[in-house]
């Protein structure tokens, strides 16, 4: 009993070490040296160099002439990327039905369409954090940018469509779009839709 | 339901399928085999780790030393857990100064890992230092996993081993096992997985966070962290406790559907493998098959109902100018779809996992139904590692011990007879799990300070209530996470309910390999019932099926089918 004990005691610090520090900073150290921008968040930068974010985590977008990304329960604002996380309201929450009413009625207002709404743009994500759109979801949107940038609805569909991600290894996952590198490519088309991050 | 969305659940099957077997023997080659793999590469560290130790690798234990060595290791890990949280601001590895964690949640936080729940009340990108999250949290989720697995082991030996007639009493050296399943299996796969899972966007620094001024203009301060080495073990380990808040969910630890599906592979392949490893120990690969049959049909049946409902969208949107064609997508990831979402969220719940890359408070009632259930079946379907097969072995004996009655013959397994200890320890087994469970959602019900933390009304918040204590009492550890876990009493009822469902279990378990391992062999006779055939696992399904709803049925009338009944006629709480 007592053996056991101070195996116990000893095992717990073997394993502390191994599997809790050692472990940890090995992979960080290959990580940095294999992928570094990988490891380091995928940042993006916009065309004159500065960084804007992160390829791969959703930001907040709200100037007529940029797509929209999905309701975000991050935060109390939403995007708070120290804060991830669902709304977690339930099916049969009112709550939940009253925000996508809402939201609903904005969206058409705003004047997307025709038809309608992709079901992305009333739901907000697990993360939160979403970067991505359904493709439908950014179809709907066109009518508004193209207006918003008074560019033919034609030329923004070029854009879009060369902005898809197919499904990874033809099956997994969905088909879709990332809101932040689209954006970025209409600034690099049409030139800077917003100007409050300019210096 | 679409063609493209049942081809990823097939195929990630297939693949499961095709590790079972090379994954198995190689975990009996560690475990039982003569001479381990890899000797010239991983032979001297486990030479020295045994030495480190002052562990003899020839000297086994019998039940009680086993147990006793598992609850004495557990113990002193969740005090290092424990002081490593309260300690973590004058620690290292702390780049955004986090302060220390108050004592209800460092309790809960380090019975959550230390049980292989990782059951998370608190938010990990705002909460945990660095050096926590690797040193006090992932820890855990090597050190838990190999636990389970040497538990797991122990029962196998004690079901398989045929002793002479002096009947030797041992089930092998936990130390010796723990060793060998972080050495050999653990760790290596590990490394790998964790590179992998970087090439693809997860992030792995040790830098502060980063603040950066979005193309609008509002600052976002992005989260870093060692995160791939942690979500690696996090699912191979069948642990779940996520580096963020959002879990897999979260863009950072699981960017895209790639990196999704290697992550439900790393989930179900020790739980699957373990099977084989359990066919070969008992000299019959057919018996670990049986199981592998079981746990699949059972696999296909939640993920088919679970699917299905969330394909269909939410009835409470459809009054709405909204195209529900792409399913219900509140609280899921655009990148992943209904499919792989529905697909994670029952794999995550049939193995003792819990990480989860949708939020399942947001699931219709009836997907929301097939994750409760696949945790209320006790975890079976494949399971934890090391948990599942253990579990399964539980009702494996239940399964024959009915058939024995049927036949009215004594019960036998393996040539060994099953008698009255080993059925009153086996109920125990059962029976602690609803009682956790059932008892304790009876208390949150009426105590003020347990329904003072729901976030949805309704049906869906006894959903929420059952939810906690079914995922704490399983040691799953996902959640209906509108339920607010993070005050003194959730985090103290909760971490007992953790506790107890880990280790009231372990202990019968233990004991019952203690007194199957000294039994003599009979050779199978005419009234033998077969346990590697086709009717077998009908019965066992029936068994695991049976004890399930007869038990649970009752409180997911009150919630989740209740809530399913309501919604389709349109109520709203």
């Amino acid at each position: 009993m007592t053996t056991n004990l101070l195996v116990a005691i000893r095992a717990t610090l073997a394993t502390l070490l191994l599997t809790g520090i050692v472990y940890p900073l090995s992979v960080t150290g290959l990580a940095q040296l294999l992928f570094p921008s990988r490891a380091n968040g995928s940042l993006v930068k916009d065309e004159r160099g500065r960084t804007v974010g992160s390829e791969l985590l959703g930001q907040r977008f709200a100037a007529p002439t940029y797509f929209h990304s999905r309701p975000s329960a991050a935060g109390e604002g939403g995007w708070d990327a120290l804060a991830s996380g669902g709304s977690n309201l339930g099916p049969t929450s009112r709550q939940l039905h009253d925000r996508a009413a809402s939201e609903v009625g904005r969206l058409l207002a705003e004047g997307g369409g025709p038809g309608p709404v992709p079901a992305d743009l009333v739901t907000s994500s697990g993360s939160g954090l979403d970067p991505d759109l359904s493709v439908e979801a950014v179809v709907f949107q066109i009518p508004r940018v193209a207006k918003a940038r008074g560019v033919a609805p034609e030329r923004l569909r070029v854009v879009v469509d060369g902005q898809i991600e197919p499904r990874e290894l033809w099956v997994l996952g969905e088909r879709r779009v990332n809101v932040l590198l689209l954006n970025l490519a209409l600034d690099r088309w049409f030139g800077a839709g917003s100007s409050p991050g300019s210096p | 339901m679409t063609a493209i969305g049942w081809i990823q659940i097939i195929a990630f099957f297939a693949l499961v399928l095709l590790l079972t077997k090379p994954l198995g023997l190689y975990l009996y080659r560690v475990f039982e085999g003569r001479r381990r793999p890899l000797p010239r590469i991983v032979g001297p560290m486990e030479r020295f780790f045994l030495r480190l130790c002052g562990v003899d690798p020839s000297v086994e234990q019998d039940w009680k030393e086993y147990a006793f060595s598992l609850l004495a290791f557990s113990l002193f890990g969740m005090l290092v857990t424990y002081a490593l949280e309260r300690l973590q601001h004058i620690l290292p590895l702390n780049p955004q100064r986090f302060p220390a964690i108050e004592p209800a949640l460092a309790f809960d936080t380090a019975a959550s890992f230390t049980t292989n729940t990782n059951w998370q009340a608190y938010s990990g990108e705002s909460t945990m230092s660095d050096l926590t999250q690797m040193a006090g949290l992932a820890w855990h989720n090597f050190t838990s996993a190999a636990a389970g697995i040497g538990v797991a082991l122990a029962l196998a030996r004690g079901l398989t081993r045929r002793q002479g007639p002096d009947g030797a009493k041992t089930l092998g050296n936990f130390w010796v096992d723990l060793v060998r399943a972080v050495l050999f299996v653990l760790l290596p796969i590990c490394v790998v997985a964790a590179l992998f899972l970087v090439s693809q966007g997860v992030v792995q620094s040790l830098a502060p966070y980063r603040d950066v001024t979005t193309l609008e203009g509002p600052r976002q301060i992005l989260p870093m962290g060692p995160v791939a080495s942690q979500e690696a073990i996090k699912e191979f380990g069948t642990n779940g406790g996520g580096f963020f808040n959002a879990n897999s969910a979260h863009p950072f630890e699981n960017p895209t559907p790639l990196t999704n599906l290697v992550e439900l592979l790393l989930i179900f392949a020790i739980p699957a493998a373990l099977t084989y490893t359990y066919g070969r120990m008992a000299r019959d690969s057919r018996q670990g098959w049986a199981l592998f049959a079981a746990m699949s049909m059972l696999f296909f049946a939640g993920v088919g109902v679970c699917y299905g409902a969330e394909a269909r969208g939410n009835p409470a949107l459809r009054g709405l100018a909204v195209s529900q064609s792409t399913g219900n997508l509140e609280g899921k990831e655009v990148r992943f779809g209904v499919a792989a979402s529905a697909l994670f969220a029952t794999v995550t719940t049939d193995t003792s996992c819990g990480a989860v890359n949708s939020m399942h408070d947001s699931f219709t009632p009836i997907g929301g139904l097939v994750t409760l259930a696949n945790m209320e079946l006790g975890e079976v379907i494949f399971g934890g590692v090391g948990a599942g097969l253990f579990g399964a072995l539980v009702f494996v004996l239940l399964a024959v011990f009915i058939a024995g009655l049927m036949v009215g013959r004594t019960p036998e397994y393996l040539g060994k007879k099953i008698e009255a200890r080993e059925m009153k320890l086996a109920m125990l087994f059962v029976l602690v799990f609803p009682a956790i469970i059932l008892c304790g959602s009876a208390w949150a019900a009426v105590a003020p300070a347990g329904v003072a933390s729901l976030g949805n009304a309704g049906p869906h918040g006894l959903s929420e209530i059952l939810y906690a204590f079914s995922s704490s009492a399983a040691n799953n550890g996902s959640a209906f996470a509108g339920l607010n876990a993070n005050t003194p009493w959730w985090n103290v009822v909760l971490a007992l309910a953790m506790l107890a469902g880990r280790f009231l279990m372990i202990v019968p378990v233990l004991a019952l390999a203690g007194g199957m391992v000294g039994k003599k062999v009979v050779s199978p006779g005419l009234g033998t019932f077969p346990t590697d055939g086709p009717l077998f696992v009908g019965l066992l399904v029936s068994v695991i099926v049976i004890v399930g709803a007869l038990t649970f049925f009752p409180a997911l009338c009150l919630g989740p089918i209740l809530e399913e009944t309501l919604a389709g006629g349109g109520r709203l709480f």
